[in-house]
This record gives C-alpha cells, structure tokens and sequence, in this order.
C-alpha cells in the first residue's frame, strides 16, 4: 500500500511539474511572438497619416486643428496625451483624449457631430481619420510619465464614478470589469489578464494603447478597447465617446500614475 | 496613390540592415464585407531592393504575407550615405518606389 | 526587349511597366517571376513542384525561426535562414495554408541568405523553409501553433 501511494504521489508531482512547465513554456513563447513582433510598428502610418490632419485645413471652416487645445494650450501636442483625460473649463466637463478632438472637430473646423463621429473604428478599405489622429497625439507623449489629475472635484468624480464602473456587475454573465482585471495571475485562453488595480500591471497596460491590433488590422483606441470589453463581457455596449468610458479612462489613467509612456504599440 | 514605405538601412559593421514596413491591405480576395459581398484580391505580388544599381532582394508574395508587410534583410558591400531604392507592384497594377539613404 | 527576356515575363504583364521604366537596366539578375500555378497550388507537393522541386534534403544548415506561438494568426513573424553556400532562393511554405506557398525571394550574392517578414496562417500547421543552392533543394520545417485570443480576439 504504501508503495502505491509513493507511486501515485511521484505521478501526482510529476504531472504538476509538467503542467507548470508547458504553463510558463507558453508565456515564454507568447512573449516571444510579442517581442519578436516589436520592430516594425504600421502604426507609423497612422502617425504620418494624423499629423497630416492635424495640419489640414478643412471644411467648412478652412481651419486646421493647430488651434485645438488638448489641456496644454493651444495647439501643444508634445505631453499632452498623458495628462488626459482631464477638465476643460470652456466646456466644463472632463474630456478624454477623443472628446477633446469632437469638440475641436466640431467647434473650431466647424464639423457637424455626426461628421466629426463618423468612422471611429477603421476597417479595410475605409480608413479612420480619428484613429490616425490618436495615433499621432500619443505618440507624442512617448517617454513621458502618465500625470493625470483628480484635483478639480468633476475629475474626481469622474476617477470614482470610473472606479464605480470598474466593479459594476451586469449583462448575462453578470461579470464587471474587475471579474477579469482585479487579480493577479488570471487568464483566459493563453491570454495573461492584467490587473489594472495592481499599479505596475495597470502602468504596463496602459502605457502601451492605442496599438496597431494584427488582429484587426488596424490601430486600435483606448475607446475601442473598452467598447470591445464591454461587447466582450455581455455588457450592452456604451456609445463612443460618451461620458461613462471616458470615467473609465479616468479611473485607468489615473492608475497608471508614473509609468512611461510608450505607444503606439503593436499587440495581438 | 499608396503611402510611402518606412525604409529604414543602417550600417552595421560589414553589413547594411535593411528594414521594409509598407502600408498596403495584402486582401486575400476570400474576405466577406459586410454586405456579404467578396472583398477582391489585392496585394503586393513584387517587390524588388536595389542598393544604388545592384539588386539587393527580389521577392514575390502571395496573400498569404501579412497586411502591411515588414521585411527585413541584410547585405554587403553598401556604404553610409549609399541609397537604397524599393520598389513593388501589386495585382491591380499600382506601384510604390521609395529611397533611403544608408545611415 | 530580346525574345527571351519577352518569354520570361509574358505571365506577369503588371511586371511590364516596371521594365517599361528602366528599372531592371544594366542589372543581370532576372527577376523573379510572379507565377499563378506556384501561389495557386493547394498542397506542398504541388506547390513545391511548381517552385521546381524535384526532391529535397531535410538540412540542418537551413532553419526556421519564430515562436511557437502565434497570438493570432493574421500576424505570425518568421525568420528563414541558410547557411549553405551559394543559396539564391528561399521560400516559406505553409502546409495547412489554402495555398501553401507565402513568399519566395531570389538572393543575390552579397545579400545574407536570412530573411525576416510575417505570413498569414490558417491554423496551427509545420512551416517550411525551402532553399535552392547550387542547383540543389533544402528544407526545414518548424511548427507554429496559433491560438484563438483571449476573448475570441
């Protein structure tokens, strides 16, 4: 008897072993994929691209939006980025970095909303201009650490209205954010879940968005990222560019306080 | 008229590392949109590297090279300020040429 | 144009504008020909024969490099390499790909016989690296497997 369970506990060892061993053997690859993908980001095209018109002048205004005042001043773009959202007293609300460029879309080149809101996610053939525009915003920042503020009181209801978000169950999994995002070590598939409650996780995830997705094709936003999870988690859906994903923003930016700047990225 | 290509060639040591990045949608032509309707085919079929006068790479693609093609390889005999000139044609007949200057 | 050179790239018209513009002139080296019967085989075998595969070694010389596993399969970076002297061509196959054959590239001497770029895979499937020196045929294979992401994505 006691041979046996010597046996079945070797065995037991063994097959824990192994288990761990094609566990972190397959991190090891995903991050090799990951880094050998590194050098050669066509999230540069979109740079190119936003600068150009960021530059442009358009209809009906023939203005370009050189005049936009991200946070930092008029047309200042360098470091912008990392201090949005933020709260921005000609509108008097918190804005991030995407209802920002509506409201100058529309109230300096003179764009209707539906204009300045048309084609937010680009696909094949049909091109962005708002995802060419992040890209060249943020990358701008690169280098720079995340400084968002909560010091006016509606940033601070933004960050723990966004933090409210975080933790709300619903939808038909009833799963909130923080199902997946609030633990160390999770995963789904072979997918490593970051926890954005944990400050080096939350620094490293969100100092790599926007990224050029090889899984769309396409540069993808913070905005498209968080409408995707919701999609995702059986959530119905927010509106793009409404106020509940730029709380979330908040409450992610916020987190990531510190931490270098380094998109556009390149991801899955 | 395509974006232009993000060239990049460096000497290192003996060597000249070239890097290629180009915008280009490499369609398979067995993509549905959403109408339901057949995307068709369009992708790089050619591409060719010259270092000044002598061809460094010739390359043919099919759909199966990824969207936005990266390429990168490595050759002698090329010096600092020496151009590199890529040039590909896809299958509808569009073209793109671009030149680097080795740095 | 002679009539070999005419011979050579009566397949590929589109090929005619760029030696319409002079691009190929004092180089020696032929172009590599765009071939529909290579690109459309639908097996290794028959892509391989297309290519002008009579047979092949298994060289230890040749080899495929990448993860093992690729995020998503639109994306998958693979490095193919020779150190066989006098290596002119190199091809990456896909077996389980619709159509195996990904890309092919003619190396002129000076030019390392080591390429980097990203090919599309189907599903998890051996990916081959099929080289020509001195008239003679080698290969090396790897197998990438390609995961669905996280949520689907």
């Amino acid at each position: 008897m006691k041979c046996i369970s010597k046996y079945i506990f070797a065995l037991l060892v063994l097959h824990i072993s192994t288990y761990t061993l094609a566990q972190s053997s397959s991190t090891d690859e995903i991050a090799k994929y990951r880094e050998l993908l590194a050098d050669g980001n066509p999230a540069e095209f979109w740079e190119v691209r936003g600068e150009e018109l960021w530059k442009k002048k358009i209809t009906p205004n023939n203005v370009s939006l050189e005049q936009c005042d991200l946070g930092k001043g008029s047309g200042v773009v360098k470091g912008a980025y990392v201090e949005l959202p933020r709260y921005f007293s000609d509108v008097d609300k918190v804005m991030d970095l995407e209802q920002r460029l509506i409201q100058c879309r529309t109230m300096i080149q003179g764009l209707t909303y539906e204009q300045a809101t048309a084609v937010p996610h680009g696909s094949a053939g049909k091109p962005s201009d708002i995802e060419a525009l992040v890209a060249y915003i943020t990358a701008e920042s690169k280098g720079m650490k995340m400084a968002v503020s909560i010091k006016h009181p509606k940033e601070k209801d933004a960050y723990e209205l966004g933090k409210k978000f975080f933790y709300y169950r619903a939808g038909s999994h009833d799963f909130a954010c923080a199902t997946c995002h609030s633990k160390d070590d999770q995963r789904i598939r072979l997918q490593q879940l970051s926890n954005l409650v944990n400050k080096t996780d939350a620094q490293k995830t969100y100092t790599t968005w926007p990224a050029y997705r090889v899984s769309q094709g396409e540069v993808r936003t913070m905005q498209h990222r968080i409408i995707d999870c919701t999609r995702q988690q059986r959530f119905p859906e927010p509106r793009y560019a409404s106020d509940i994903v730029t709380s979330l923003i908040m409450f992610m930016a916020k987190n990531a306080e510190g931490g270098v700047y380094s998109a556009p990225a390149l991801k899955r | 008229m395509a974006d232009p290509m993000r060239i990049r060639a460096v000497l290192v040591g003996e060597k000249v590392e070239a890097k290629v990045l180009i915008r280009h949608d490499m369609e398979t032509g067995k993509r549905k949109d959403s109408t339901g309707a057949l995307v068709p085919p369009h992708f790089i079929q050619t591409l060719t590297a010259k270092y000044e006068d002598r061809v460094v790479l010739d390359t043919v693609m099919g759909i199966a090279v990824s969207k936005d093609p990266f390429i990168s390889f490595k050759f002698k005999d090329g010096v600092k300020g020496g151009k590199l000139t890529v040039t590909w044609v896809d299958n509808t007949g569009d073209t793109r040429t671009d030149t680097a200057v080795i740095t | 144009m002679n009539k070999s050179r005419r011979d050579f790239f009566r397949t590929s018209s589109m090929l005619g504008l760029v030696i319409a513009s002079g691009f190929y002139g004092s180089s020696n080296v032929l172009a590599a020909e765009w071939k529909t019967n290579s690109f459309g085989a639908k097996s290794l075998a028959d892509a391989l024969k297309e290519i002008g595969v009579d047979n092949y070694t298994i060289s230890s010389d040749v080899s495929v490099n990448s993860a093992e596993i690729a995020e998503n399969g639109a994306v998958v970076p693979v490095s193919i390499s020779s150190a066989i002297p006098n290596t002119e061509y190199m091809a990456i196959l896909v077996e389980k790909n619709p159509n195996p054959l990904a890309v092919a590239f003619s190396i002129p001497s000076g030019t390392d016989a080591a390429i980097t770029t990203r090919v599309k895979m189907g599903s998890t499937s051996s990916v081959y690296a099929i080289v020509k020196a001195d008239g003679k045929w080698f290969a090396a294979s790897k197998e990438i497997k390609v995961t669905l992401g996280g949520c689907g994505g």
